[in-house]
């Protein structure tokens, strides 16, 4: 089976920054594919590279079996492209744009009619398909841009971070619309994110990118295993080798790490665990100001595997279980 | 690698034949030209400024200026009818979409349309041609402010045809500028800057004296001004008839601008597109 998107040692360079680091990639038909990373890891020009807006530096490329750099006009029959912000003419309406992308894609008239009935159902624009664009709300124009993306039917779908700067609810609309489209047509998708929570509820495989590589990839189910335990998380307002100290002597408790003014101790049991931390913490005469435990997350992975953390703002609420505010 | 789905339907693979085609150059032309022109309506701001420019100081001039310049100048001479190819030039020059496609790239739009199969070239064709139609816009007005006041042509109606396509071929000509600037910088600013080029053009030259009137440094910048040329062709279809000779000039010196502003729109536009 031909690999929908393949790299071989991927570079691009600007200046003396090299921005894509020697990436390999492998992502198979039917996918979606979660490429996660934070600002400037290296994420769109790795999808303007593969969309071929940009030329490798060195390496190589294919999508859809074609080389990015020697069969662009090949590859950009076959993809749908969402760049990062909506792209759109706010002086036209919704549909003239999406008239225009069908014709500029070559469709006879039947076929854009049939296309714009098709994806103006998928990303649910309703009547304000015939206003013009600069009426828009921010997600509704991503939406359209999503649509426009859609409108001959690519075989490969590039959405670089499609929910930044949309409102939760927003959010989940374009989330379901990317699953449905995997769902019901097949395609693959690969899906640029800084959310945790969007490469861990979208996507199929996640690749982890830090500094132009790929530090991690597996699915994100695999990925947060490979931290393996629970994580009992605490804040401390004083000596945190000390309390950590106090913790890796916890019954239960494999291993314990700080970062800042945080400590992470990891458990295979850590609900029974848990009450012995918040004890021996206590008895530390140290300050504990929160005493988190949950299981392991997308952004665990990327502290283990970088050494920073992604974000702490992205976190889901629903594997989190927040046992004491000012618990010490 | 565990639980990663693949599925046989709709498969990516070079095998596939694409609902997508390239189309032919007319069609990518037609397509880019539609959505410029329906942007010419759509922006009364675009058209209003340049509508009003041209007929001030069309009426300005000949309000303040005809008597005085008619009592010099050799009998017969129509202050009007001198002025009239100067509101059709103040009228067309510098007018060009090249304002919405610096947006189209600041916005990303631009970006868009190279991850389509659109013929390159049209990108750029495509708006000259809602520049055509814009010129044309401001440029049937002001000659029917002319007419309305009294300008006859001595080439008839066919003359007031081709006064209006030749001043628009001089606008497109010019066109050029704006767009290499837009093109190169990608910066609204330096696109509204270009509009400093419409002064030497339209003012170092006859658009207030004959050339024979002009002395020093004047009559020497505006032998070479181009617009000197196409003024003189414009100005003979409305006193002198067929004058070949002055016509053939003025199409000369417009052929000269289009190939340096369209020679630097060109390489300007290849930049930008260069996947480098």
């Amino acid at each position: 089976m031909t690999a929908a998107i393949t790299s071989t040692d991927l570079r691009r360079t600007f200046g003396e920054n090299e921005a894509v680091a020697g990436l390999e990639l492998a992502v198979q038909p039917g996918e979606i594919y979660g490429f996660l990373g934070p600002n400037g890891a290296g994420k769109s020009t790795t999808v303007k590279m593969l969309c071929t807006l940009l030329l490798p530096t060195s390496g190589s490329a294919t999508v859809v079996g074609f080389d990015v750099a020697s069969q662009a006009g090949d590859i950009r029959l076959r993809i749908g492209v969402a760049l990062q912000d909506a792209s759109l003419d706010g002086k036209q309406t919704g549909r003239e744009l999406l008239d225009l992308q069908g014709r500029l894609y070559g469709l006879s008239k039947a076929n854009i009619r049939k296309r714009m009935d098709d994806v103006i159902g998928l990303v649910n624009i309703g009547g304000a398909i015939d206003d013009r664009v600069e009426s828009y709300s921010g997600g509704m124009k991503r939406r359209l841009d999503l649509a426009m993306a859609l409108i001959h039917k690519p075989q490969v779908l590039f959405l670089d971070e499609p929910t930044t700067g949309l409102d939760p609810v927003s959010r989940t609309d374009v989330w379901n619309e990317v699953r449905a489209l995997n769902d019901h047509e097949g395609m693959t998708i690969f899906l640029t994110t800084q959310y945790l929570e969007e490469a861990d509820e979208l996507a199929d495989r996640v690749g982890i990118i830090s500094g132009g590589l790929i530090v991690a990839e597996d699915t994100p189910t695999a990925l947060k295993k490979s931290i393996g335990n629970d994580l009992i998380v605490a804040k401390i307002d004083g000596d945190v080798e000390a309390a950590a100290r106090a913790v890796r002597a916890v019954d239960g408790v494999d291993s314990v790490e700080i970062h800042g003014d945080e400590l992470s101790a990891s458990a295979s049991d850590g609900a029974g665990a848990v009450s012995a931390v918040a004890v021996a913490l206590n008895a530390s005469d140290h300050r504990v100001t929160s005493l988190t435990l949950r299981t392991p997350t997308l952004d665990d992975v990327f502290l283990d595997v970088t050494g920073a953390k992604l974000s702490a703002s992205h976190q889901t609420d629903d594997d989190t279980t927040d046992l004491s505010k000012e618990a010490s | 690698m565990t639980d990663v789905k693949t599925r046989a339907d709709g498969l990516a693979g070079s095998a596939e034949e694409p609902l997508a085609r390239k189309a032919t150059i007319i069609h990518d032309l037609l397509t880019i030209a539609k959505r410029a022109c329906r942007s010419v309506f759509r922006e009364p701001e675009f058209f209003i400024p340049a509508i009003i420019v041209p007929v001030f100081f069309f009426v300005v001039n000949i309000g303040a200026l005809q008597d005085v310049a008619e009592a010099g100048a050799p009998a017969g001479f129509d202050f009007k009818a001198f002025q009239l190819p100067v509101a059709i030039i103040f009228a067309v020059t510098g007018v060009s979409r090249a304002s919405s496609l610096v947006i189209d790239i600041q916005g990303g739009y631009f970006d868009r349309l190279l991850l389509t199969p659109v013929r390159r070239p049209t990108l750029l064709l495509g708006l000259m041609a809602a520049d055509l139609m814009a010129v044309m816009m401001l440029a049937i007005p002001v000659t029917a402010l002319g007419l309305i006041l009294g300008v006859s042509f001595a080439t008839g109606p066919l003359g007031i045809i081709v006064f209006l396509f030749y001043g628009a071929l001089w606008g497109l000509a010019f066109a050029g500028f704006p767009y290499a600037i837009a093109l190169k910088t990608g910066n609204p600013a330096a696109v509204n800057s270009s509009f400093i080029l419409f002064f030497p053009f339209a003012f170092l030259t006859t658009s207030f004296l004959p050339k024979e009137a002009l002395t020093g440094w004047l009559a020497t910048i505006a032998t070479y001004n181009p617009v000197t040329y196409v003024l003189g062709g414009l100005r003979s279809l409305i006193t002198d008839g067929w004058a070949w000779g002055e016509l053939g000039k003025g199409l000369l010196a417009i052929l000269a601008v289009t190939i340096v502003s369209f020679g630097l729109a060109s390489a300007a536009m290849r930049g930008r597109i260069s996947q480098n």
